[in-house]
């Protein structure tokens, strides 16, 4: 029904603009990746993997990354400890307000990022909210130093900000599984935990697994969290990329890192959807 | 007095005459199931057609093909004497009532009927007589304000039927467009859309699952099976001659007898009626109105010749107001169905006749 | 009709869920408390009521430039989102060619990938094509980001859409141009309002491709992100809560137009999964 014009017209804009700004983008980076830095500082376009090898050969950039990946599972565990119990709450025990309490979810989601970092970053300082409220309550004497610029301030941080992420495909997965399974299961004499555990659980996984994919991808290749509130132990890996792309001036190092980074988030997203599908075989 | 149809199961369409459409040989396929297996269809200038067929037979695919709104893979669609399917469905002239009627809320029922003018180009100034007169043509002149969503279902029909018929096509497509009126409503519509058919002696092509509306209000149906034709002809016709056990079975309600043909005797179990064949095994069909309940004691020769009789054990009683539909056990693991005018509570082991002598008619080879 | 199944109410999962909720408001409760702080940031408790530092915002010129660029910046993205998420829908909801699978995947990838990947690739083709950075370029680059969503939302609108109405305007004689601007169009409306609230609060908010597309001016976000480099002010707070009332209210008017219109209650949460496998689209 649809003739070649009508079908030309609506692929052939969006394609054109992603192919310029997506595609090409990613054919530059992929680039730079293979260039260096010359001692003038400037980046030259001779073709080698000297990036690639400083990568495995420096200590430092598989030590960031290995403690970016440590934070990022940590903050996706939390975050889907957090974000289940409340969706199946949402889901299934709220009743008339169900509406009202999804809007207070979706609600900080959506409401700045910088915002909810910086929130975290008065609170946790040496000065902030935290401290001065544990000295109110003679708890300590002392303001707590470890609040602030440590991982620990890092993954408290995402962990508040993606809680949401995880929140809503998990919901959204059980809002999906029959009312009706629920009661034939226990209608034939299985208890509600093991209804759970044997009928609602495995039925809610595929949302389960979107949610630690957004959480972990987006920890993974976040930046600001870290420049908040992580100080000097709370580097992660894109704040390398960041100083290389600044004052550590090394574009194509830079961009070796990225593209890594790139390829990694990608191989996940295949493996979450071969994954997905082994789950839900329809 | 003679049973000597045979016809395969295939049939070719009753031959009509200068066919407004026609439909050659119409393939098509979804995947890799083939919806239509090549359907030819000739369809007369002013007839009531319907397309009759289970949901999956391909019904409403043909009427989409001819709508344009699917593409064939294989045959030809002609009207009136050019290509139809290399058209696109807005340069066809034919136009459809939706199952589901498809009024556009955003607009008022005025703009609705209206919209096929517009598209046409239609001068502004013939439209709000025209809009006005297919309003009345159904019943809905002082609807010309509402908004669709506030109308009920019968209504909304109405509306759809005024904005297809206002554009004046050659063929008017109907898609199920009853199905979801209850009962009452439905016979009554039923009657107007024949009537308005008449009126306005545009081709209806109907599509239905129902074969009651299709018998009621068709000149041909188009029995349609597993996406090919199984006969085209009138009610009365496919009714009383059905040419397979389908048709028979699925048209009106009806009893297969497969019968053992030897010496001009057919018998199926303890039943024996006089048939002129070929020797062989052949299907017969009997319809339920077809028995007649002897009443105890009649004479024999009330009748007059030889009818065929037959006992039966009253398995089942269904009372269903002017008749009674009854399930008899005639032996040979034979059940029977006979509808008799209400004889009261009945049981046991009664006899039974055939009604005449073209009581029972052969469909074809028995392909049991 | 829903059926609730347990009629005894689950203390231990309510307890945790209201655990839950308070976590997730609680740096905002905060940063609203404080921002009427009369010794700014920090402490326990909050000594005084002031308005001091809304004054204190309404006064700042720098802010308000900043925010207007912001808005420009957004309204545009909202434009090229929609004008280019709008045909990408369509493709994919009612086409079939080739690449078909690619395409979606690639239109969606900025939902899900991190900023600063997709930061960094668009300074480079910048760079390469020597264009300056700016305004310009943080549109661009929100454009971008932003389409997947775009696409996603009007993708979720046309299928609640009655595809019949289209055929029936097709049947009356109206070509596929008249039948999507009289037809599809109108009954598009509400998703398209929705989407582009959805887009207008994200670009207001995003900081994380626009960090590397700045130029001379500055959006709000990192406006205030250099602000906080400096070190951090109680104005931040103030700040800080007007944004959050602002994109509070406008989440909740695209919630209701989201909903208002849905036969089922479809949750925007599909957006996200749906992002990841495609496999709806």
């Amino acid at each position: 029904m649809y003739s070649r014009a009508y079908k030309a017209a609506v692929a052939i804009p969006p394609v054109l603009w992603v192919t310029v700004f997506l595609l090409v983008p990613y054919a530059i980076l992929f680039c730079y990746s293979f260039w260096s830095l010359s001692p003038q500082q400037v980046i030259v376009h001779s073709w080698n993997v000297q990036n690639y090898l400083q990568l495995i050969r420096n200590p430092i950039y598989l030590t960031v990354l290995f403690r970016s990946m440590r934070i990022a599972a940590t903050v996706t565990l939390l975050a889907l400890l957090l974000g289940y119990p409340l969706a199946y709450f949402v889901s299934f025990h709220a009743a008339k307000r169900r509406d009202l309490l999804y809007q207070l979810v979706i609600i900080p989601l959506w409401a700045s990022y910088l915002v909810r970092g910086y929130a975290w970053k008065t609170i946790l300082g040496s000065d902030g909210v935290l401290n001065g409220l544990l000295q109110y309550l003679h708890i300590t004497q002392q303001p707590v130093e470890f609040f602030l610029y440590s991982p620990f301030a890092v993954v408290l941080t995402l962990t508040h900000i993606y809680t949401p992420f995880t929140f809503l495909p998990i919901y959204a997965s059980l809002e999906h599984v029959p009312r009706n399974l629920m009661e034939a299961s226990q209608d034939l004499g299985v208890s509600p935990w093991s209804t759970f555990r044997r009928v609602i659980l495995p039925l809610s996984l595929p949302g389960v697994l979107a949610g630690a994919t957004f959480a972990f991808v987006l920890t993974l290749g976040d930046f600001l969290a870290p420049l908040l509130v992580g100080g000097p132990s709370g580097i992660m890996i894109s704040n390398i990329v960041v100083s290389l792309f600044g004052a550590a001036y090394n574009w194509p190092l830079g961009a070796a890192i990225s593209l890594c980074l790139l390829l990694l988030v990608v191989g996940l997203l295949f493996a979450t959807e071969r994954l997905e599908k082994r789950l839900l075989p329809t | 007095m003679s049973f000597s149809f045979t016809h395969s199961s295939k049939q070719f369409p009753t031959p009509v005459p200068e066919s407004l459409l026609s439909v050659r040989n119409a393939v098509k396929r979804f995947g890799t199931r083939e919806v239509l297996r090549g359907i030819s269809l000739d369809v007369a200038p002013g007839e009531f057609l319907t397309i009759l067929g289970e949901s999956g037979s391909g019904k409403t695919t043909l009427l989409r093909l001819i709508a344009g709104f699917e593409q064939l893979d294989g045959g030809e669609i002609w009207m009136a004497g050019e290509r139809l399917d290399s058209l696109p469905p807005y340069r066809r002239p034919v136009n459809t009532v939706f199952q589901s009627y498809a009024l556009f809320p955003h607009l008022p029922v005025f703009d609705n009927v209206a919209y096929g003018l517009h598209a046409k180009r239609v001068p502004k100034s013939e439209i709000p007589e025209r809009v006005r007169g297919a309003l009345e043509m159904v019943k809905m002149g002082e609807f010309a304000q509402a908004a669709p969503a506030r109308l009920s279902g019968g209504q909304q029909q109405r509306v759809a039927l005024a904005r297809a018929l206002i554009n004046r096509p050659q063929v008017l497509l109907l898609d199920e467009p009853l199905s979801a009126l209850d009962a009452n409503l439905r016979r009554q519509m039923q009657v107007e859309l024949k009537s308005l058919q008449r009126e306005v002696g545009i081709t209806f092509i109907f599509v239905t699952h129902d074969q009651e509306e299709a018998m009621a209000l068709s000149d041909r149906i188009a029995l349609l099976r597993a996406g090919l034709l199984e006969q085209v002809a009138g009610p009365r016709e496919i009714y009383g001659k059905p040419f397979t056990a389908y048709a028979a079975a699925f048209i009106g309600q009806t009893n297969l007898l497969h019968a053992e043909v030897r010496d001009g005797v057919a018998q199926a179990g303890a039943i024996v009626w006089p048939y002129q064949g070929a020797a062989g095994r052949a299907l017969f069909s009997l319809r339920p109105e077809c028995i007649r309940l002897i009443a105890p004691g009649a004479n024999t020769q009330a009748t007059g010749g030889s009818a065929t009789r037959f006992h039966g054990r009253i398995l089942n009683q269904t009372f269903g107001g002017a008749t009674d539909l009854l399930e008899l056990d005639c032996g040979n693991s034979q059940i029977l169905r006979a509808r008799v005018p209400s004889p009261g509570p009945l049981s046991g082991d009664r006899e039974f006749e055939f009604c005449g002598s073209d009581a029972v008619r052969v469909i074809g080879v028995s392909e049991a | 009709m829903r059926r609730e199944i347990n009629s005894r109410r689950p203390h231990l999962l309510t307890a945790y869920a209201i655990l839950v909720y308070a976590f997730l408001y609680l740096p905002i409760i905060v940063v609203v408390v404080y921002s009427f702080n009369g010794s700014g940031v920090g402490g326990f408790p909050p000594s005084s009521w002031t308005f001091n530092w809304y004054t204190q915002v309404f006064a700042d010129a720098p802010l308000w430039d900043a925010v207007l660029n912001s808005l420009i910046v957004a309204a545009i993205a909202v434009a090229i989102s929609l004008a280019l998420g709008l045909p990408a829908a369509l493709a994919l909801d009612r086409t079939q060619f080739p690449g078909k699978a690619a395409f979606r995947r690639l239109v969606l990838l900025p939902l899900i990938l991190p900023g600063i990947i997709t930061g960094l690739s668009l300074l480079m083709l910048f760079v390469a094509v020597g264009m300056k950075l700016s305004l310009v370029t943080i549109t661009l680059g929100h454009g971008t980001a932003l389409i997947s969503v775009a696409t996603t939302e009007l993708f979720a609108g046309l299928q609640k859409l009655d595809r019949a109405q289209e055929e029936a305007s097709l049947d009356l004689g109206a070509n596929h141009w008249k039948t999507f601007w009289r037809v599809t169009l109108p009954n598009l409306r509400v998703s398209l309002i929705a989407a582009g609230l959805l887009i207008f609060t994200l670009s207001l908010d995003e900081i994380a491709v626009s960090f590397f597309l700045i130029g001379r001016d500055n959006t709000l976000p990192l406006e205030i992100w250099s602000r906080l480099r400096r070190g951090i002010t109680p104005e931040i707070n103030a700040i800080s809560t007007l944004i959050l009332l602002f994109s509070i209210s406008t989440i909740l008017i695209w919630y209701r137009l989201r909903t208002r219109s849905a036969h089922a209650r479809e949750p925007v949460a599909t957006m996200l999964p749906t992002a990841l496998e495609g496999e709806p689209l």
